[in-house]
Protein backbone atom coordinates (compact mmCIF):
# COMPACT_ATOMS: atom_id res chain seq x y z
CA UNK A 1 0.00 0.00 0.00
CA UNK A 2 1.56 3.25 -0.97
CA UNK A 3 1.67 6.59 1.26
CA UNK A 4 -0.24 9.38 0.85
CA UNK A 5 2.88 10.85 -0.37
CA UNK A 6 3.79 8.78 -2.53
CA UNK A 7 0.22 9.05 -4.09
CA UNK A 8 0.63 12.72 -4.74
CA UNK A 9 3.97 13.01 -6.14
CA UNK A 10 2.56 10.08 -8.11
CA UNK A 11 -0.47 12.17 -9.42
CA UNK A 12 1.74 15.32 -9.72
CA UNK A 13 3.82 13.08 -12.19
CA UNK A 14 1.09 12.23 -14.25
CA UNK A 15 -0.09 15.48 -14.21
CA UNK A 16 3.08 16.71 -15.48
CA UNK A 17 3.03 13.99 -18.14
CA UNK A 18 -0.74 14.98 -19.07
CA UNK A 19 0.80 18.88 -19.76
CA UNK A 20 3.43 17.28 -22.14
CA UNK A 21 1.07 15.44 -23.93
CA UNK A 22 -1.44 18.01 -24.76
CA UNK A 23 1.31 20.58 -25.41
CA UNK A 24 2.86 17.83 -28.34
CA UNK A 25 -0.87 17.24 -29.42
CA UNK A 26 -1.32 21.07 -30.34
CA UNK A 27 2.08 21.69 -31.62
CA UNK A 28 1.51 18.24 -33.80
CA UNK A 29 -2.24 20.05 -34.64
CA UNK A 30 -0.29 23.08 -36.05
CA UNK A 31 2.42 21.56 -37.65
CA UNK A 32 -0.57 18.97 -39.47
CA UNK A 33 -1.89 22.04 -40.72
CA UNK A 34 0.81 23.33 -42.16
CA UNK A 35 1.59 20.18 -43.52
CA UNK A 36 -1.73 19.69 -45.23
CA UNK A 37 -1.33 23.39 -47.14
CA UNK A 38 2.57 22.46 -48.43
CA UNK A 39 0.31 19.08 -49.79
CA UNK A 40 -2.24 20.82 -51.36
CA UNK A 41 -0.08 23.61 -52.88
CA UNK A 42 1.77 20.88 -54.72
CA UNK A 43 -1.06 19.62 -55.98
CA UNK A 44 -1.78 21.31 -59.26
CA UNK A 45 1.78 20.69 -60.00
CA UNK A 46 1.59 17.30 -59.40
CA UNK A 47 -1.64 16.59 -61.00
CA UNK A 48 -0.55 18.26 -64.36
CA UNK A 49 2.69 16.78 -64.79
CA UNK A 50 1.62 13.00 -63.82
CA UNK A 51 -1.03 13.84 -66.44
CA UNK A 52 1.45 15.08 -69.76
CA UNK A 53 3.41 12.05 -68.31
CA UNK A 54 0.85 9.73 -68.61
CA UNK A 55 -0.02 11.16 -72.40
CA UNK A 56 4.00 10.89 -73.29
CA UNK A 57 4.46 7.58 -71.49
CA UNK A 58 0.97 5.82 -73.76
CA UNK A 59 2.88 7.32 -76.71
CA UNK A 60 6.13 6.50 -76.89
CA UNK A 61 6.20 3.79 -74.36
CA UNK A 62 5.41 0.61 -76.63
CA UNK A 63 8.38 1.64 -78.68
CA UNK A 64 11.95 -0.38 -78.02
CA UNK A 65 13.69 2.80 -77.95
CA UNK A 66 11.77 4.14 -74.57
CA UNK A 67 14.10 5.37 -71.82
CA UNK A 68 15.41 2.61 -69.11
CA UNK A 69 14.11 4.60 -66.72
CA UNK A 70 10.26 4.02 -68.14
CA UNK A 71 10.51 0.51 -69.98
CA UNK A 72 13.09 -1.26 -67.37
CA UNK A 73 16.70 -2.20 -67.64
CA UNK A 74 14.92 -5.57 -68.81
CA UNK A 75 15.46 -7.97 -65.25
CA UNK A 76 14.36 -7.53 -62.15
CA UNK A 77 16.86 -9.26 -60.12
CA UNK A 78 17.95 -6.16 -57.51
CA UNK A 79 15.68 -4.24 -55.88
CA UNK A 80 15.77 -1.12 -54.35
CA UNK A 81 13.55 -0.53 -51.04
CA UNK A 82 13.38 2.91 -50.23
CA UNK A 83 12.07 3.61 -46.94
CA UNK A 84 10.68 7.10 -45.90
CA UNK A 85 10.17 7.78 -42.39
CA UNK A 86 10.32 10.01 -39.54
CA UNK A 87 13.15 11.33 -38.26
CA UNK A 88 11.12 11.16 -34.46
CA UNK A 89 9.47 9.05 -32.68
CA UNK A 90 6.32 9.78 -30.74
CA UNK A 91 4.28 9.19 -33.81
CA UNK A 92 2.07 6.31 -32.86
CA UNK A 93 1.99 3.24 -35.38
CA UNK A 94 3.77 5.47 -38.15
CA UNK A 95 7.09 4.87 -38.48
CA UNK A 96 6.44 0.90 -37.57
CA UNK A 97 3.88 0.34 -40.50
CA UNK A 98 6.24 1.56 -42.65
CA UNK A 99 9.19 -0.38 -41.41
CA UNK A 100 6.66 -3.52 -41.20
CA UNK A 101 4.97 -2.98 -44.87
CA UNK A 102 8.39 -2.76 -46.33
CA UNK A 103 10.06 -5.80 -44.04
CA UNK A 104 7.37 -7.74 -45.99
CA UNK A 105 8.06 -6.67 -49.24
CA UNK A 106 11.51 -7.31 -48.56
CA UNK A 107 11.11 -10.76 -47.33
CA UNK A 108 8.80 -11.83 -50.05
CA UNK A 109 11.70 -10.45 -52.75
CA UNK A 110 14.16 -12.43 -51.19
CA UNK A 111 12.16 -15.31 -50.90
CA UNK A 112 11.93 -15.52 -54.70
CA UNK A 113 15.07 -15.11 -55.15
CA UNK A 114 15.88 -11.63 -55.46
CA UNK A 115 18.23 -9.02 -54.22
CA UNK A 116 17.26 -6.65 -51.98
CA UNK A 117 18.83 -3.14 -51.40
CA UNK A 118 18.03 -0.55 -48.92
CA UNK A 119 17.98 3.02 -48.73
CA UNK A 120 16.39 4.63 -45.83
CA UNK A 121 15.23 8.36 -45.67
CA UNK A 122 14.75 9.48 -41.93
CA UNK A 123 16.20 7.67 -39.05
CA UNK A 124 13.42 6.21 -37.49
CA UNK A 125 13.35 3.71 -40.27
CA UNK A 126 16.92 3.05 -40.37
CA UNK A 127 16.77 1.86 -36.45
CA UNK A 128 13.60 -0.30 -37.10
CA UNK A 129 15.32 -2.39 -39.76
CA UNK A 130 18.81 -2.23 -38.88
CA UNK A 131 18.58 -5.39 -37.07
CA UNK A 132 16.90 -7.64 -39.51
CA UNK A 133 17.81 -6.03 -42.75
CA UNK A 134 21.26 -4.11 -41.58
CA UNK A 135 23.17 -5.88 -44.37
CA UNK A 136 21.11 -4.91 -47.13
CA UNK A 137 21.59 -1.03 -46.23
CA UNK A 138 23.48 1.49 -49.37
CA UNK A 139 22.93 4.42 -47.83
CA UNK A 140 20.93 7.10 -46.08
CA UNK A 141 19.33 10.20 -45.93
CA UNK A 142 19.13 12.67 -43.09
CA UNK A 143 16.61 15.23 -43.11
CA UNK A 144 16.97 16.20 -39.05
CA UNK A 145 18.32 19.70 -40.17
CA UNK A 146 15.25 20.11 -42.97
CA UNK A 147 12.37 21.96 -41.06
CA UNK A 148 10.18 22.35 -44.06
CA UNK A 149 10.38 19.50 -46.99
CA UNK A 150 11.33 21.32 -50.17
CA UNK A 151 11.30 20.51 -53.34
CA UNK A 152 15.69 20.57 -53.08
CA UNK A 153 15.53 17.90 -50.76
CA UNK A 154 13.24 15.54 -53.15
CA UNK A 155 15.74 16.15 -55.72
CA UNK A 156 18.15 15.47 -53.76
CA UNK A 157 17.34 12.06 -52.76
CA UNK A 158 16.22 11.24 -56.37
CA UNK A 159 19.75 12.19 -57.46
CA UNK A 160 20.82 9.87 -55.47
CA UNK A 161 19.08 7.12 -56.47
CA UNK A 162 18.92 7.79 -60.28
CA UNK A 163 23.27 7.62 -59.41
CA UNK A 164 22.99 4.00 -58.27
CA UNK A 165 20.79 3.22 -61.31
CA UNK A 166 23.03 4.84 -63.87
CA UNK A 167 25.48 3.22 -61.79
CA UNK A 168 23.48 -0.16 -62.73
CA UNK A 169 22.99 -0.82 -59.01
CA UNK A 170 19.63 -2.16 -59.43
CA UNK A 171 16.70 -2.49 -61.94
CA UNK A 172 13.70 -1.84 -59.85
CA UNK A 173 13.01 1.12 -57.14
CA UNK A 174 10.09 1.32 -54.82
CA UNK A 175 9.27 3.99 -52.06
CA UNK A 176 7.56 3.54 -49.07
CA UNK A 177 5.80 5.89 -47.05
CA UNK A 178 2.73 6.74 -45.36
CA UNK A 179 -0.07 8.07 -47.66
CA UNK A 180 -2.73 10.51 -45.50
CA UNK A 181 -6.09 9.80 -45.30
CA UNK A 182 -7.12 11.82 -42.30
CA UNK A 183 -6.21 12.52 -38.84
CA UNK A 184 -6.46 8.96 -37.46
CA UNK A 185 -6.05 6.93 -40.35
CA UNK A 186 -2.65 6.81 -42.39
CA UNK A 187 -1.90 3.95 -45.18
CA UNK A 188 1.21 2.31 -45.74
CA UNK A 189 1.89 2.70 -49.28
CA UNK A 190 4.51 0.83 -51.95
CA UNK A 191 4.82 2.66 -55.26
CA UNK A 192 7.22 1.57 -57.73
CA UNK A 193 8.98 4.68 -59.03
CA UNK A 194 11.99 2.91 -61.53
CA UNK A 195 10.68 1.32 -63.99
CA UNK A 196 8.08 4.89 -63.58
CA UNK A 197 4.76 4.02 -63.43
CA UNK A 198 2.26 6.74 -64.20
CA UNK A 199 -0.17 6.80 -61.22
CA UNK A 200 -3.52 5.02 -62.60
CA UNK A 201 -5.80 8.13 -61.41
CA UNK A 202 -3.53 10.31 -63.77
CA UNK A 203 -3.68 7.61 -66.77
CA UNK A 204 -7.71 7.68 -66.88
CA UNK A 205 -7.68 11.36 -67.10
CA UNK A 206 -5.23 11.09 -70.50
CA UNK A 207 -7.82 13.27 -72.61
CA UNK A 208 -6.64 12.20 -76.19
CA UNK A 209 -8.54 14.58 -78.24
CA UNK A 210 -5.81 17.05 -77.73
CA UNK A 211 -2.69 15.95 -80.47
CA UNK A 212 0.42 18.00 -79.19
CA UNK A 213 3.60 18.96 -80.61
CA UNK A 214 6.18 17.94 -78.56
CA UNK A 215 9.65 20.24 -78.71
CA UNK A 216 11.99 19.72 -79.26
CA UNK A 217 10.60 16.15 -79.94
CA UNK A 218 8.67 13.60 -77.99
CA UNK A 219 11.53 11.17 -77.03
CA UNK A 220 13.39 14.15 -76.00
CA UNK A 221 10.67 15.69 -73.80
CA UNK A 222 10.67 12.26 -72.27
CA UNK A 223 13.75 11.60 -71.27
CA UNK A 224 13.80 15.07 -69.94
CA UNK A 225 10.75 14.95 -67.96
CA UNK A 226 11.44 11.13 -66.50
CA UNK A 227 13.95 12.17 -63.86
CA UNK A 228 11.90 15.14 -62.58
CA UNK A 229 8.93 12.98 -62.38
CA UNK A 230 10.61 10.77 -60.01
CA UNK A 231 11.34 13.63 -57.80
CA UNK A 232 8.19 14.59 -57.99
CA UNK A 233 6.78 11.56 -57.05
CA UNK A 234 9.03 11.65 -53.83
CA UNK A 235 8.27 15.11 -53.07
CA UNK A 236 4.97 14.15 -52.49
CA UNK A 237 5.79 10.74 -51.39
CA UNK A 238 7.85 13.19 -48.54
CA UNK A 239 4.84 15.72 -47.91
CA UNK A 240 2.21 13.12 -47.85
CA UNK A 241 4.87 11.58 -45.19
CA UNK A 242 4.92 14.73 -43.25
CA UNK A 243 1.21 15.39 -43.09
CA UNK A 244 0.84 11.79 -41.82
CA UNK A 245 3.51 11.92 -38.92
CA UNK A 246 2.03 15.07 -37.70
CA UNK A 247 -1.22 13.41 -38.39
CA UNK A 248 -0.60 10.36 -36.61
CA UNK A 249 1.55 12.11 -33.66
CA UNK A 250 -1.46 14.44 -32.77
CA UNK A 251 -3.87 11.26 -32.36
CA UNK A 252 -0.87 8.94 -30.57
CA UNK A 253 -1.11 12.28 -28.30
CA UNK A 254 -4.36 12.71 -28.17
CA UNK A 255 -4.71 9.55 -26.42
CA UNK A 256 -1.66 9.82 -24.60
CA UNK A 257 -3.81 13.01 -22.97
CA UNK A 258 -6.73 10.55 -22.35
CA UNK A 259 -5.07 8.10 -20.69
CA UNK A 260 -3.15 10.41 -18.45
CA UNK A 261 -6.23 11.82 -17.23
CA UNK A 262 -8.09 8.46 -16.81
CA UNK A 263 -5.23 7.80 -14.80
CA UNK A 264 -5.11 10.82 -12.86
CA UNK A 265 -9.13 9.90 -11.79
CA UNK A 266 -8.37 6.60 -10.40
CA UNK A 267 -5.10 7.47 -8.31
CA UNK A 268 -6.94 9.98 -6.72
CA UNK A 269 -9.72 7.99 -5.56
CA UNK A 270 -6.91 5.88 -4.52
CA UNK A 271 -5.92 9.00 -2.94
CA UNK A 272 -8.82 9.96 -1.10
CA UNK A 273 -9.75 6.53 -0.11
CA UNK A 274 -6.48 5.71 2.02
CA UNK A 275 -6.91 9.51 3.01
CA UNK A 276 -10.10 8.98 4.87
CA UNK A 277 -8.86 5.45 6.00
CA UNK A 278 -6.17 6.66 7.83
CA UNK A 279 -9.17 9.65 9.08
CA UNK A 280 -10.69 6.79 9.97
CA UNK A 281 -8.20 4.53 11.74
CA UNK A 282 -7.24 7.92 13.62
CA UNK A 283 -10.23 8.60 15.00
CA UNK A 284 -10.60 5.17 16.46
CA UNK A 285 -7.27 5.00 17.96
CA UNK A 286 -8.45 8.39 19.62
CA UNK A 287 -12.07 6.81 20.95
CA UNK A 288 -10.97 3.59 21.95
CA UNK A 289 -7.76 5.15 24.00
CA UNK A 290 -10.47 7.76 25.93
CA UNK A 291 -12.31 4.48 26.14
CA UNK A 292 -10.25 2.79 28.00
CA UNK A 293 -9.50 5.34 30.63
CA UNK B 1 -6.27 33.37 -72.86
CA UNK B 2 -5.91 31.00 -69.37
CA UNK B 3 -1.90 31.52 -67.61
CA UNK B 4 -0.67 29.56 -64.77
CA UNK B 5 2.91 28.91 -63.56
CA UNK B 6 3.35 26.33 -61.15
CA UNK B 7 6.26 25.01 -59.07
CA UNK B 8 6.19 21.84 -56.88
CA UNK B 9 5.91 23.73 -53.90
CA UNK B 10 3.59 26.45 -54.62
CA UNK B 11 1.12 27.88 -57.89
CA UNK B 12 3.10 31.31 -58.18
CA UNK B 13 0.32 33.14 -61.06
CA UNK B 14 -2.90 31.44 -62.20
CA UNK B 15 -5.02 34.64 -64.05
CA UNK B 16 -5.94 35.83 -67.64
CA UNK B 17 -2.79 36.59 -70.15
CA UNK B 18 -2.97 38.05 -73.83
CA UNK B 19 0.78 36.50 -74.71
CA UNK B 20 3.14 34.25 -73.09
CA UNK B 21 6.47 34.11 -73.79
CA UNK B 22 8.16 30.58 -73.32
CA UNK B 23 12.25 30.34 -72.97
CA UNK B 24 12.07 26.70 -74.74
CA UNK B 25 14.60 24.12 -75.10
CA UNK B 26 14.54 24.78 -79.06
CA UNK B 27 14.10 28.66 -78.79
CA UNK B 28 11.61 31.45 -77.30
CA UNK B 29 8.15 31.18 -78.19
CA UNK B 30 5.47 33.91 -77.40
CA UNK B 31 1.81 32.22 -76.58
CA UNK B 32 -1.18 33.83 -77.70
CA UNK B 33 -4.48 32.59 -78.11
CA UNK B 34 -5.31 30.09 -80.54
CA UNK B 35 -1.81 28.94 -80.74
CA UNK B 36 -1.40 24.89 -81.82
CA UNK B 37 -1.46 22.84 -79.06
CA UNK B 38 2.42 22.23 -77.97
CA UNK B 39 4.42 20.29 -74.83
CA UNK B 40 8.17 22.21 -74.93
CA UNK B 41 10.59 22.03 -71.96
CA UNK B 42 12.12 24.69 -70.91
CA UNK B 43 15.61 25.93 -70.58
CA UNK B 44 16.49 28.56 -67.99
CA UNK B 45 15.26 31.88 -68.52
CA UNK B 46 13.13 34.66 -68.53
CA UNK B 47 9.77 34.33 -68.64
CA UNK B 48 7.37 37.17 -69.88
CA UNK B 49 3.52 37.56 -69.67
CA UNK B 50 1.52 40.47 -70.75
CA UNK B 51 -1.78 40.52 -69.15
CA UNK B 52 -4.31 43.65 -69.46
CA UNK B 53 -1.28 46.14 -70.60
CA UNK B 54 1.04 45.04 -67.37
CA UNK B 55 3.42 42.58 -67.68
CA UNK B 56 5.66 40.32 -65.55
CA UNK B 57 8.56 38.33 -65.91
CA UNK B 58 9.61 35.22 -64.14
CA UNK B 59 13.35 33.24 -64.04
CA UNK B 60 12.34 30.07 -64.52
CA UNK B 61 14.37 26.61 -64.61
CA UNK B 62 14.37 22.99 -65.58
CA UNK B 63 10.46 22.01 -66.41
CA UNK B 64 8.28 22.24 -69.35
CA UNK B 65 5.27 24.16 -70.81
CA UNK B 66 2.09 22.69 -71.82
CA UNK B 67 0.47 24.90 -74.58
CA UNK B 68 -3.82 23.76 -75.56
CA UNK B 69 -6.85 25.28 -76.24
CA UNK B 70 -7.90 26.72 -73.29
CA UNK B 71 -4.25 28.19 -72.35
CA UNK B 72 -0.21 27.67 -71.25
CA UNK B 73 0.62 25.73 -68.01
CA UNK B 74 4.18 26.49 -67.07
CA UNK B 75 5.85 23.83 -64.26
CA UNK B 76 8.89 24.90 -63.36
CA UNK B 77 11.11 23.24 -60.88
CA UNK B 78 12.13 26.72 -59.81
CA UNK B 79 10.17 29.89 -60.71
CA UNK B 80 11.20 33.18 -58.81
CA UNK B 81 9.68 36.64 -60.19
CA UNK B 82 12.45 38.88 -61.37
CA UNK B 83 12.42 41.80 -59.16
CA UNK B 84 13.05 39.17 -56.35
CA UNK B 85 15.77 38.00 -58.27
CA UNK B 86 19.07 38.53 -56.35
CA UNK B 87 23.12 37.56 -57.41
CA UNK B 88 22.98 35.15 -54.49
CA UNK B 89 19.90 33.36 -56.21
CA UNK B 90 21.80 33.31 -59.67
CA UNK B 91 24.87 32.06 -58.09
CA UNK B 92 23.69 29.55 -56.42
CA UNK B 93 22.10 28.38 -59.38
CA UNK B 94 24.85 29.06 -61.43
CA UNK B 95 27.08 26.60 -59.24
CA UNK B 96 24.51 23.72 -59.58
CA UNK B 97 24.86 23.52 -62.90
CA UNK B 98 28.63 24.01 -62.64
CA UNK B 99 28.70 20.88 -59.99
CA UNK B 100 26.56 19.16 -62.66
CA UNK B 101 29.07 19.57 -65.73
CA UNK B 102 31.90 18.85 -63.38
CA UNK B 103 29.84 15.51 -62.82
CA UNK B 104 28.85 14.67 -66.33
CA UNK B 105 32.50 15.61 -67.28
CA UNK B 106 33.58 12.56 -64.90
CA UNK B 107 30.78 10.18 -65.42
CA UNK B 108 30.66 9.86 -68.91
CA UNK B 109 34.42 10.63 -70.28
CA UNK B 110 33.28 8.54 -73.64
CA UNK B 111 30.05 9.91 -74.62
CA UNK B 112 29.48 13.67 -75.41
CA UNK B 113 25.18 13.72 -75.17
CA UNK B 114 25.22 14.12 -71.39
CA UNK B 115 28.60 16.37 -70.86
CA UNK B 116 27.20 18.69 -74.18
CA UNK B 117 23.82 19.06 -72.75
CA UNK B 118 25.27 19.85 -68.98
CA UNK B 119 27.63 22.54 -70.84
CA UNK B 120 24.36 23.91 -72.82
CA UNK B 121 22.45 24.43 -69.17
CA UNK B 122 25.42 26.28 -67.97
CA UNK B 123 25.25 28.55 -70.81
CA UNK B 124 22.02 29.37 -70.82
CA UNK B 125 22.30 30.50 -67.27
CA UNK B 126 25.43 32.64 -67.90
CA UNK B 127 22.66 34.09 -70.71
CA UNK B 128 20.24 34.66 -68.27
CA UNK B 129 22.25 36.30 -65.96
CA UNK B 130 23.29 38.73 -68.52
CA UNK B 131 19.68 39.16 -69.45
CA UNK B 132 18.45 40.48 -66.12
CA UNK B 133 21.74 42.10 -65.68
CA UNK B 134 23.79 40.12 -62.73
CA UNK B 135 26.69 38.99 -64.09
CA UNK B 136 27.93 35.12 -63.40
CA UNK B 137 31.79 34.03 -63.75
CA UNK B 138 32.94 33.20 -67.05
CA UNK B 139 32.37 29.10 -67.40
CA UNK B 140 35.59 27.19 -67.24
CA UNK B 141 34.25 25.03 -70.17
Amino acid sequence: MPSLKDLKNRIQSVKNTRKITKAMQMVAAAKLRRAQEAAEQSRPYTERFNAVMAGLAGSVGGSDNAPKLLSGTGSDQTHLLVVMTAERGLCGGFNANISKKAKAKAAELEAAGKTVKILTVGKKGRDAMKRDLGSRFVGHVDLTEVKRVSYPDAQGIAKDILGRFDAGEFDVATIFYAKFVNVVSQTPTAQQIIPFEVPAEAAADVDGSTVYDYEPSEEAVLADLLPRAIATAIFSALLENGASEQGARMSAMDNATRNAGDMIEKLTIQYNRSRQAVITNELIEIISGAEAL
Amino acid sequence: MQFDLVSPERSLASHAATSVSIPGADGDLTVMAGHAPTITTLRPGLLKVEADGKSAEYVVTGGFAEINAEGVTVLAERAVPRSDMTQEHLDEMYQEAENMYKTAKDNWQNEPGPVDDAAKLLGDMVAMGSEIGLSTKQPSL
